[in-house]
Parts: structure tokens; sequence; C-alpha cells
């Protein structure tokens, strides 16, 4: 059984006519067991065949390794299969319809047949993910997931068809997907791997791809909660201006909202192991007169409808400013993490766009926060795309010499967030 | 025993809310003991079974017409329940109630009070838990309990003099004091605050034949207005104003002092201890004792004042005890309400010489 612990971050002390309320509400879930435990577990593998994989040869040789890499980290009875994609997608394993029972006869057979992965075409990520919503529509499996390889951007399809294949894939699976290379694009990628509840990264090196298709796997079979949703309640009058994840990565969930009631919305959460995540709700309530109380959200953890964890974040009116004035440091922190995000997001955006001023000024924001918040990370990434003159007040000047990739490495991880110190 | 539906801590049948976390004792609505508002909830659980229990919150309507969660929030407006620890009132006998309340401004009723009547005397006890320590509410209460009881449970003083009455109960109130402390630092294990360990006042009146003896610990306040037309204040406050006003400022002065209120002593578990100051006075020719917190007399500070005030009460609200107490109450929220406000008065008839 699943341990389930909320904790809210906030400081609850609201000056005369204040009407902003933000809390960090962290849900930590731990025995969670591996995957598996409330139905069959499916997987779909796919992998990037198009023409640009064989330059260098070494991308298409690594794909088929962390091809064979992932299938060996199935655990046994996990439903499977493998998805070869170029201007089209084909199943490359199994050789009929629907999907297999991982076990030592299929394992070797579907690394046989990843072992034989040609590289041409083009790319068309919208059709491969149609290929898998269709083969996980084969079995009955309670914790659907994909990986998904790519090298290039989606430039063999409509933006249309794209859009189709994620709205078609979401609800049904989950889809971690990764970039090698510097030919692919950030924005479409995290876009994708946004919509279907997954995380997005970039594979520099064709080598390390080995080991990044057996961590993502090996993690897909450690969430043994298969589904939950994060359930809110504001009260009536009130506007919930926004619910974020917030930790371990950013994730926009405001628009994701399903009504439940006329006070309740629900947002989905995708699949649990042993881990912490941190939300960010805020909601704007009608002022109240000096000491009064108010519920300003209810933030529970739904799993199988039924509510396994829940937080409280509340209002009260004050006029003893050593209470109203404290700032939350859980708040605070991410209020930073959050904008520096976003700063580091714009800040590439302007500077692809030939924006130096702007992109400066962004940049220099982004390192000033980065400072700020203690992301040594952060800090670290944006040393290689900018020279930080004095972090302090955010002066950077722009690398003339900064590689691309260095500046998808640093765009691909800015939504991740470092704890509150 | 039963258990706090809250918090599960151990609370006795027939409390209105719970010592340790202070919600409204309501799963059993044979726990109430009264109506929330107005109205009097007689004590003596054993004679009077709460005949008109307050519904569970759940069952309550909030002022916005929705329904209170079991935790209770109104599940509509976000609104809390009306919590019986934010306002309540005791009446021990036809002479002797008190008045309990939040004021207007600060979130949590910290005050707390408690009264006894039996073998002739009355017992009036006041606390006021320090509102910048943790779960003080919880200290405060327990506190003024557990000294009600120990001065309810004295035995009958056998020497009837004023001086034997006064050298008898300012003993008990050593003993009365004890208590309190213990329970008062106790509520600290609960809650479990180190840093800022709940603390509270003490005060209480113990109207006993002839005399009244008053013991404190810190600012809360005993007054005594003799029908013929004493006005005066027995108890002294353990606070910097005081220590300041014996220096030679005036008492106006050093009330306005942003540190009048810092007190000298206190119970809790990092109280500075001590034996609380007693003083008796003579009752003989009857009165009125009040027994305050600094959220009345901050508005009316001076005997004379306050007895003047009482008076025009009484005029307005005939002398029931519980009626003068709660117009006392009112208007120290027509004040401002800056703080929780506790008001406990006796009415003493004057004796037959």
């Amino acid at each position: 059984m699943a341990d389930w612990t909320t904790e809210v971050f906030e400081n609850e002390y609201l000056p005369a006519d204040a009407t902003e309320v933000h809390a960090i509400v962290t849900v930590t879930c731990s025995g969670a067991g591996g995957a598996g435990q409330s139905g069959a577990v499916a997987e779909v593998i796919i992998v990037d065949t198009s023409g640009s994989m064989a330059s260098p040869h070494t991308k298409i040789s690594s794909a088929r390794e962390a091809a064979a890499a992932a299938i060996d980290e199935l655990a046994d009875g996990t439903l499977f299969a493998v998805v070869s994609g170029d201007n089209s997608a084909t199943v490359v394993y199994p050789p009929s319809r629907g999907m297999r029972p991982a076990d030592s006869d299929t394992r070797a057979a579907a690394k046989a047949a990843v072992a034989h992965l040609d590289a041409q075409g083009g790319t068309a990520i919208g059709s491969w993910l149609a290929e898998a919503t269709e083969l996980f529509g084969t079995v009955e499996a309670a914790q659907r997931h994909a990986i998904l390889l790519t090298d290039g951007r989606d430039e063999s399809e409509t933006a249309q068809a794209l859009q189709a294949g994620v709205e078609g894939a979401r609800g049904v699976f989950q889809c971690d997907c990764r970039g090698v290379g510097a030919d692919w694009e950030v924005d479409e990628l995290r876009g994708i791997a946004s919509a279907l509840l997954g995380s997005v990264d970039i594979i520099a090196e064709p080598e390390k791809m080995a080991g990044d298709f057996r961590d993502m796997i090996r993690a897909a079979m450690g969430r043994g909660i298969a589904d939950a949703k994060l359930r809110v309640w504001a009260p009536q009058g009130s506007q919930l201006l926004f619910v974020r994840q917030v930790g371990p990565t950013i994730e926009e969930l405001t628009d994701r909202a399903v009504p439940v009631s006329e006070l309740v919305r629900e947002y989905p959460t995708g699949s649990w192991g042993d881990e912490s995540r941190d939300y960010h709700v805020a909601v704007k309530v009608p002022p109240k007169q000096l000491g009064a109380e108010q519920l300003v959200a209810r933030v529970q953890l739904v799993v199988d409808d039924a509510v396994v964890g829940q937080g409280l974040v509340r209002a009260t009116w004050s006029d003893d400013t050593t209470l109203t004035t404290r700032i939350n440091p859980a708040v605070a922190h991410y209020t930073g993490q959050t904008e520096l995000a976003s700063a580091i997001q714009e800040g590439l955006a302007a500077k692809a766009a030939g924006d130096e001023a702007t992109a400066t000024l962004k940049l220099g924001r982004a390192a000033q926060l980065a400072a700020q918040t203690g992301d040594e990370e952060a800090t670290n990434k944006l040393q290689r795309v900018v020279e930080i003159t004095d972090a302090e007040t955010g002066t950077v000047k722009l690398k003339r010499d900064a590689s691309k990739l260095d500046e998808m490495v640093l765009d691909t991880s800015s939504t991740k967030t470092t704890r509150v110190r | 025993m039963t258990a706090c539906p809250a918090c599960r801590a151990t609370v006795d049948p027939g409390d209105q809310f719970c010592e340790s976390c202070g919600a409204t004792l309501v799963a059993d609505p044979t726990l109430i003991a009264g109506p929330m508002e107005g109205s009097a909830p007689i004590p003596a659980p054993e004679a009077n079974p709460a005949p008109e229990a307050n519904p569970a919150p759940e069952a309550q309507q909030c002022a916005c017409g929705g329904t209170f969660d079991a935790d209770g929030w109104c599940t509509v407006c976000g609104s809390r329940a009306p919590n019986e620890r934010d306002h309540f009132t005791e009446q021990v006998a036809p002479n002797a109630a008190a008045v309990c309340d939040k004021g207007k401004v600060h979130p949590r009723n910290e005050d707390a009070m408690a009264l006894a009547a039996s073998h002739e005397r009355i017992v009036l006890v006041v606390c006021d838990g320090v509102s910048n320590s943790t779960d003080s509410d919880v200290a405060s209460l327990a506190a003024a309990r557990a000294a009600r009881d120990v001065l309810d449970h004295e035995p009958v003083v056998p020497t009837r003099t004023p001086d034997a009455l006064a050298a008898a109960w300012t003993a008990a109130f050593g003993r009365a004091v004890a208590a309190a402390q213990e329970r008062a630092a106790a509520a600290a294990v609960t809650v479990g605050a180190k840093e800022n360990p709940p603390s509270c006042t003490f005060v209480a009146a113990v109207v006993d034949g002839p005399v009244l003896v008053a013991g404190w610990v810190g600012d809360s306040r005993c007054y005594w207005f003799g029908d013929d037309g004493t006005a005066a204040q027995i108890s002294v406050d353990d606070s910097w104003a005081t220590t300041e006003v014996a220096r030679g400022i005036t008492r106006e002065v050093a009330e306005r002092d942003p540190r009048a209120h810092s007190i000298t002593r206190w119970l809790g578990s990092d109280s500075p201890g001590g034996a609380p100051s007693c003083a008796p006075v003579s009752v003989e020719a009857g009165g009125w004792v009040l027994v305050c917190s600094d959220g009345l007399w901050n508005y009316c500070s001076e005997a004379a004042e306050l007895g003047h005030l009482l008076t025009t009460e009484i005029a307005a609200h005939g002398d029931d005890p519980l009626a003068v107490a709660s117009a006392l109450c009112d208007w120290a929220n027509e004040q401002g309400g800056h703080d929780n406000v506790t008001v406990a008065l006796a009415h003493v008839a004057p004796r037959p010489v």
C-alpha cells in the first residue's frame, strides 16, 4: 500500500484588503511498489529511423543498442512493441498485430529485430504517435508508457497531423521524449512530452543513449501508482489564478483542468513512483474583515476515485505586520524558478530570432535568478551560452562561440527546478 | 473518557471544545453543554445534560447557504464554521457569570475563563494566552479549568473570620496556580511547541463570606466595586507598565507605551515561577467583583472609570451578571476589539449587620 503525505507551505496571514493567496503543496508518495499492481503494464519503444540518423552513423547504431537496452529492462510480463519511425510508422516487433508479454524469447526476438533498424526517410512524429496509440488499443493495460527518440524536427507531415497524433495519444499513454544531436526542435518535443505527461531531455552524445533508455524504462517500471489526479476545490466567488507543477519540473496545469463541479477541478498527473512533486496554487478571493479565516483551496490527490492525500490552503486577515509581511521561502523559491525558466526560454528564442538586445536582457535576468535561487546547475549551463559579468545585477554578454548544442542543453533543462534549500 | 474527533486527544464528556486543538466537540452531540450565542450554558453537567445541543458543523448552515465539511469549513464559500472556543459564556449561579470572546481582530480566542459556585462561595478564574507564543489558547483554557477545580474543591474554611479566610485562600491560591502552571506547561508537550511555548496569565477571585481574595500572575485583573462607592483594582499587574508607574511616571503614559503589556510573570513551560500575588478585601458592604483580561481594561483602566461604566451597564441591562458581562464585552468590541475579551462578574449581597 502506498503512503501519501501532503504538506502546505504558505503565509496564511494577509493584510487588510489583500486578495491573492499563494501556496506550495508538496505531495509525496512512498511505498508505491513496482508497476503492474493495478493491472497489466504496456510499453512502446519508438525509435526515429529517418535518413539523418545515419549521419553520423553512430546515431543509428546507438539507437539500435539503446532499443536493445530498453528491451532488456522490461519486467517480465510487460506487454511491449517496438516502432520504427520515418515518413510513417512501422511496427518492427512483434511481427504480427498487437503487443507481446516480455520473456526471454520475446526479448531475444525483439532485439534481433531492432538490430536491423536502418536509417532512411523523413520525420513524421504525429504518425508514430498514432501507431503507438493504435498498439495500446490492442491490449488491456492499466499503465501505458512509451519512449520516443528523434533527431530531427517534424518536417515530413503537416502541423495538423502532428497535433492530431498528440491529441489522439493524450490520456492514452505517457511518453518520455528524447532528442539526439542538435537538429531537433526543443519547443516541439517539449510540447509533445508535456501533453503526454512525460519528460524531455537531450542526448548530446549518441553513446549515452543506451544508459538513458535503460533509466527511462527502469523509472517507468518503478511507478506502482498507475494514475493519479490532482483535485482542487476553490470557494465560490474566488478565481483560481493558476495551478502549476513546480517541482521536480515546471508544468503548467491550469489549462488542463477538467471541471468536476462548479467549484472543483481535476488535473491529470499520470503515474507515480516513490517521489515528491510540488504544486504552486494561486487563488484570488474577495477580502474579508480582520480576524476572519477562510479556506482558499482544498488540494487533494485522487487515485481510483479515492482521496489519498489532502492539503488545505487558508487565509487569515490580520493587522499584525510581523505576520503579514512574512515571505514564505517555498513560494518565493518556486516563483523565482518559474521566472528563471521563462527568462531562459524567451532569451534563447530572442537570440535565435536575432534580437540580441532582448536575448541579453532575458538571459541576464536568468543569470540573476539562478544566483538568487541557488540554482548552480542553471548557472553552469547559462555560462556556456553567456558570459556572466555580474550575477547580482544580471549583467551578461552573449557568447559569440556558444554552440547550438549548449543552447539546447540550457533550453531543455530550463524547466527542471531545484528544491528549496 | 472520550477522544477529540479532530486530534484524538482525550477530552472530558461535557467539554465544549478540545483543550488540545480547540476543535468544537460535536462528534457526540450530547457532549455539547449549551447553545453558542446569547443564552448561558448553565454548567453543572450532571444537573443539566445539554438539552439544547448545538448541531454538528456538518448539520449547521453557513451564512452563504452552504454546509460545513467535517473539518469545519464551508463547502461553498470556505468560511470557518462557528467555533465555540471563539465565544462562550458561563453562568454558575444567579449572581455569577462570565463571557469570553475572540474580539474583532485576533484570529483566535486565546483568553479563557472557568467559574464555580458552591458552599456559598464563588470562584472566578480568567487566563489570557500570550498571543506571540504557540497554541496559547490551549494553555489558557487548561490552566483556567485546573485552577478553578482546585479552588472549587477546597474544603470549607472552618474559622470564618476575615483574617483566617484570607490566610486559607492565599494558601489555596498557591495550590491552584501550581495546578494551572502544570497544565499550561503540559500544553507545550501536547502541541510540541519548543521555540515559543504556550503561556498565559492567571487571575482569580474567590468570594467567601465576608472577604474577596484575589490571586494573580501577570496582567489580567480583579476589581472590586462596593455598593458603598468603593472602586478599587485589587490585583497589581506584573508588567512593564506597573514597574514604570512604581518608578513615578503616570499610569496613563505608561499604559500607552508599546511595552506596557510586556508581562514580567506568566504561566507556561518557560514561566519564571513564583507563587501568585494575593490580596484580600472586605465585601461586607455588598457590591460587584469583576475579573477581566486586558481586552477590557485596555479601554478603561482606572477603577473609578470602570466602575462608572459598570454602573451604566447595570442601569441599562439590570443586575443579571451574564447580561452585564455581555454588555461590557460588547462595549470592548465597540472600542475596537483589538484583543480577546473576557469579563467575569459576581454580585455580592450586603451582609446583614
